[in-house]
């Protein structure tokens, strides 16, 4: 599936805005991410594997925080950061 | 040539003197955009620099070098509490580093938010929580929890001491919560806050809940601690537990509230601090908004004034990590401000001469 790295993780892709990964779940997906580009993961998930406080986390259009959600290779996964501070509700960029 | 690390809310720059500690250069920014904690080189190996960095929206982490900062990767296992911990605590910011003994070449250790300890045998690269003070029986009721990112900058642990003649001897400082020791590596712990004024607390007695904001242990004179309090500058001359307030003997009206105290690498009577606003809200600025720093030479019996070249009028802030002193002679003395400017005294504060400006707010001022 593709996935879509904000610009503060990156560093971590070389500077690919779009990368391939796979799995049955969104962890899974991170999981595989932390493989390819060791370190991503902890940035947006915390030691208990839940999806950090400013981070968000859309699979195609909708906004999950349940990292268990089921997603397919024909869905399109975000990473995004919270937009705090004078915005409102984060949407879909 | 001295070398500093200069940690600011928005990334890392490094500044290098001439012999005379006259002339300065500036590198950076490295990590532009991330929150940069505390930057700290090794003193059993100058090669070696970690940083601890939060970095808004991502979590928390370390990077390090070790070629003096020319490259830098990030720590494959950065500081976290036990997936499964009791309390569920999550790292929310590497706040403080410490290089290990002298004879645990690798070992370092880190503070975090919430009041975790953390440890690294690899020189900084994977760590492991220090489970003798997170699973303390006593933390939750020393620490300050649930973790609060209140005022100014929330809970942290800071301070953390390792007496050169045993690495299992151990103190730390909890802002709140107080100073703790340890003497069998961290697995049990006390607190050590005799004496200590506790101004804002119901029971201003109580035998933990103060506010350390700087503790420091002379490396000649490992009995002698100095801190720089909420509530006062103190020293401790060990085996005795009770805390000296050398703070009364600063000018009434500047009073002895601070963030750094920074100890003479030779002489463990002098130490330096930078009085700030303790009153009414806390402006946390210089008393009257007139900068200066403070030496004894005497161990806290007399203090003197240092504002030679400073501003007449200034309103800046000088944290916790934000001031340091080299090991030349006479000692240079240096301090960062939350304005973004760092400055320099060649002359053990005799004088100072602003060496950058126009930084983002500066978080740590370390020796490199």
């Amino acid at each position: 599936m593709k996935v879509c790295i904000p610009t503060p993780l990156r560093s971590y892709t070389k500077q690919e805005k779009w990368v391939e990964s796979e799995g049955a779940t969104v962890d899974d997906v991170l999981a595989d991410l932390d493989t390819k580009f060791p370190g991503i993961r902890f940035r947006v998930v915390d030691e208990h594997g839940r999806l950090r406080q400013h981070m968000r986390i859309f699979v195609n259009q909708e906004a999950i925080r349940d990292l268990t959600t089921s997603v397919t290779s024909a869905d399109e996964l975000t990473i995004m950061q919270a937009l705090s501070g004078g915005c409102g509700p984060a949407r879909v960029p | 040539m001295t070398k500093l690390l200069v940690g600011t809310r928005k990334g890392f720059w490094s500044l290098t003197s001439d012999g005379a500690r006259e002339t300065w250069s500036i590198d950076g920014p490295e990590f532009l955009g991330h929150i940069i904690n505390h930057a700290v080189a090794d003193p059993r190996n100058r090669d070696t620099v970690l940083i601890g960095a939060s970095t808004g929206h991502l979590g928390p982490t370390v990077l390090r070098s070790q070629d003096g900062g020319r490259t830098w990767t990030e720590a494959s296992k950065p500081p976290a509490f036990t997936p499964g911990d009791r309390l569920e605590r999550s790292v929310r910011k590497v706040f403080w580093l410490t290089p290990g003994h002298a004879d645990e070449p690798a070992v370092w250790y880190a503070g975090g938010s919430p009041q975790g300890l953390f440890r690294t045998e690899d020189a900084g690269d994977t760590w492991a929580p220090v489970d003798g003070w997170n699973d303390h029986p006593q933390w939750q009721t020393w620490a300050e929890w649930p973790d609060t990112e209140g005022t100014p900058d929330g809970s942290m642990l800071h301070s953390v001491i390792i007496d050169p003649r045993d690495a299992n001897h151990l103190y730390i400082g909890l802002s709140g919560g107080g100073v703790f020791e340890s003497t069998d590596g961290g697995n049990d712990w006390a607190p050590l806050n005799t004496g200590c004024a506790m101004d804002f607390a119901p029971d201003p007695d109580a035998p933990f809940g103060h506010d350390p904001h700087c503790v420091r242990l002379h490396p000649l004179m490992p009995d002698r601690l100095y801190q720089q309090n909420h509530c006062g500058i103190y020293r401790l001359d060990r085996p005795d537990t009770t805390w000296t307030r050398i703070g009364d003997n600063m000018p009434r009206d500047v009073g002895d509230i601070g963030f750094p105290v920074e100890l003479h690498p030779r002489d463990p009577d002098t130490a330096w601090v930078f009085p700030m606003d303790g009153t009414d809200v806390w402006p946390r600025t210089s008393p009257d908004g007139r900068p200066a720093a403070y030496v004894t030479r005497d161990a806290g019996e007399t203090w003197t004034r240092l504002e030679k070249g400073l501003p007449e009028r200034a309103w800046f802030t000088v944290k916790r990590q934000a001031m340091t002193v080299d090991d030349g002679d006479p000692v240079g003395v240096y301090f960062g401000t939350t304005s973004g400017e760092v400055w320099a005294s060649n002359d053990e504060g005799e004088s100072w001469a602003p060496i950058a400006q126009h930084l983002p707010e500066i978080y740590s001022v370390e020796v490199g």
